[in-house]
């Protein structure tokens, strides 16, 4: 009874109805398979996941410490421009006063130049006027006399009266040049 | 195509489904069959498979974990994202916590265990799921079950066997019920689930692979114009469904992977649920 049944299970071939050599087979393949990588292949996996790890942490370590240093020396730098600024600044600000110092100088040495100057001028316009009007005073009386002694037909030549005609002629004159000024 | 070579689609009594017992290949050794009914004799196909997704899987980790470069290369970056994929998505993401790396492995193995083994169904001439048989789907679902239970077992004691059908907070003639039904869920229905949605998965995926094979191979022989005209279509549907099936089988991969993740985490907190 029982093997007829079986046997009919068995020709009609119940899919359910496992082979137990093939299950056998699946059992120690997966074995086999399980301590393959249970002893070398995840180990191996496991180990270059790890060192992987610790190269890019130990990157990232010394890409820090260089960061810092960076910074370090950028702060540095900013200050060393910060001071360079400064510095800048008070040479310009030292410079541009004295400048204004020099300039200054330069124009009260023109003044004071220009005022001696002048006044060297109107000293020798003094002198030269001077001599002029005496040189002047001189010839105006010689052509004076001369013409008066042509005029009047007598020689005038006695010089201590011409020089009297003359001196007050031009004393006169003096005295209505200087009323006329006075007037103006 | 393995599919145009089943016997079943050139009878001349008109169309005949090939039958699961098709999809069973001759055996490559006779072997083993005294034992017992449930020990099919011989060694077949499905188990060369099954013991070649192990040399492909470790072959291909093997290689890849070899070189260890800080900078890797194609291959080890492959193997560095698979194996990192269970480990953080899987793993971490929902066992969690610090104890998450202990369960690490058993997830790994177990997901490309299985998608290995699916994507074999995907390639011609190789041309079959290995978890389309069922023992292969029992064996891989028993491991987690034995493995998750003796995860409690060993955290809580037989006091995880309390805290496993005992919800907190529920009023004692409820208990009633909801005991019963917790023993049935946890300790019966989810390994039962856990190997079958696999299994069914795989399994109905092959036959439509097989099914298609055989319907087209049928037409185009049939000597009909009309038939043979149609097998074109049968051909589209059979690439659209083709392509739905690999996506099935990684997918059934991942799905796997995460139950026995959420199992582990279950048993591992059982006194937080």
């Amino acid at each position: 009874m029982l093997s007829t049944a079986i046997m009919a299970v068995e020709t009609t071939a119940n899919p359910l109805v496992p082979n137990v050599w093939e299950l056998l087979v699946t059992v120690v393949g997966f074995a086999v398979l399980l301590f393959i990588v249970v002893k070398y292949v995840m180990p191996a996996f496991e180990k270059t996941f790890a060192e992987r790890t610790e190269a890019i942490e130990g990157g990232i370590a010394k890409a820090e410490a260089a960061q810092a240093e960076a910074d370090a020396a950028l702060s540095e730098y900013r200050q060393q421009l910060t001071d360079a600024r400064t510095e800048a600044n008070r040479i310009r600000e030292e410079a541009r006063a004295e400048g204004a110092q020099i300039l200054a100088d330069l124009k009260a040495r023109a003044a004071t130049e220009s005022a001696r100057i002048t006044e060297q001028a109107q000293v020798q316009i003094d002198a030269e006027r001077q001599a002029a009007l005496v040189s002047l005073r001189s010839e105006v009386g010689m052509l004076a006399t001369e013409l008066a002694s042509r005029i009047v037909g007598e020689s005038l030549a006695d010089d201590a009266r011409s020089s009297r005609v003359v001196d007050r002629f031009l004393a006169d004159l003096e005295a209505s040049s200087q009323s006329a000024g006075a007037a103006q | 195509m393995i599919a145009l070579a089943l016997p079943a689609t050139t009878t001349d009594d008109g169309f005949i489904a090939p039958t699961i017992e098709d999809t069973h290949y001759p055996n490559i050794l006779p072997w083993g069959g005294e034992y017992g009914v449930m020990f099919e004799a011989g060694f077949g196909k499905q188990m060369a498979l099954m013991i070649l997704s192990v040399i492909i899987i470790a072959t291909f980790f093997l290689i890849a974990s070899r070189r260890r470069q800080l900078v890797p290369g194609k291959l080890q970056f492959l193997g560095e994202s698979a194996y990192g994929f269970v480990r953080n998505s899987i793993g971490k993401d929902i066992i969690g916590g610090r104890d998450f790396m202990k369960y690490v492995p058993w997830l790994f193995t177990a997901f490309f265990f299985v998608l290995v083994n699916n994507i074999f169904g995907a390639i011609p001439l190789l041309q079959i799921p290995t978890f389309s048989h069922p023992g292969s789907a029992y064996a891989i679902a028993a491991i987690f079950f034995v493995l998750w239970v003796g995860i409690g077992l060993k955290k809580h004691g037989l006091r995880y066997l309390k805290l496993a059908v005992v919800p907190s907070g529920v009023p004692w003639p409820i208990l009633i019920i909801v005991v019963p039904i917790e023993i049935i869920s946890n300790f019966i229905v989810r390994p039962v689930t856990h190997s079958l949605r696999l299994f069914a998965t795989m399994l109905a995926g092959h036959l439509i692979v097989t099914l298609a094979g055989s319907a087209i191979a049928y037409m185009v022989g049939s000597g009909s114009i009309l038939l043979q005209g149609t097998s074109v279509l049968v051909l589209l549907g059979f690439i659209a469904m083709y392509m739905l099936e690999a996506l099935i089988m990684v997918l059934q991969a991942y799905v796997f992977t995460l139950l026995a993740a959420i199992y582990i985490e279950g048993a591992l907190h059982a006194d937080a649920h």
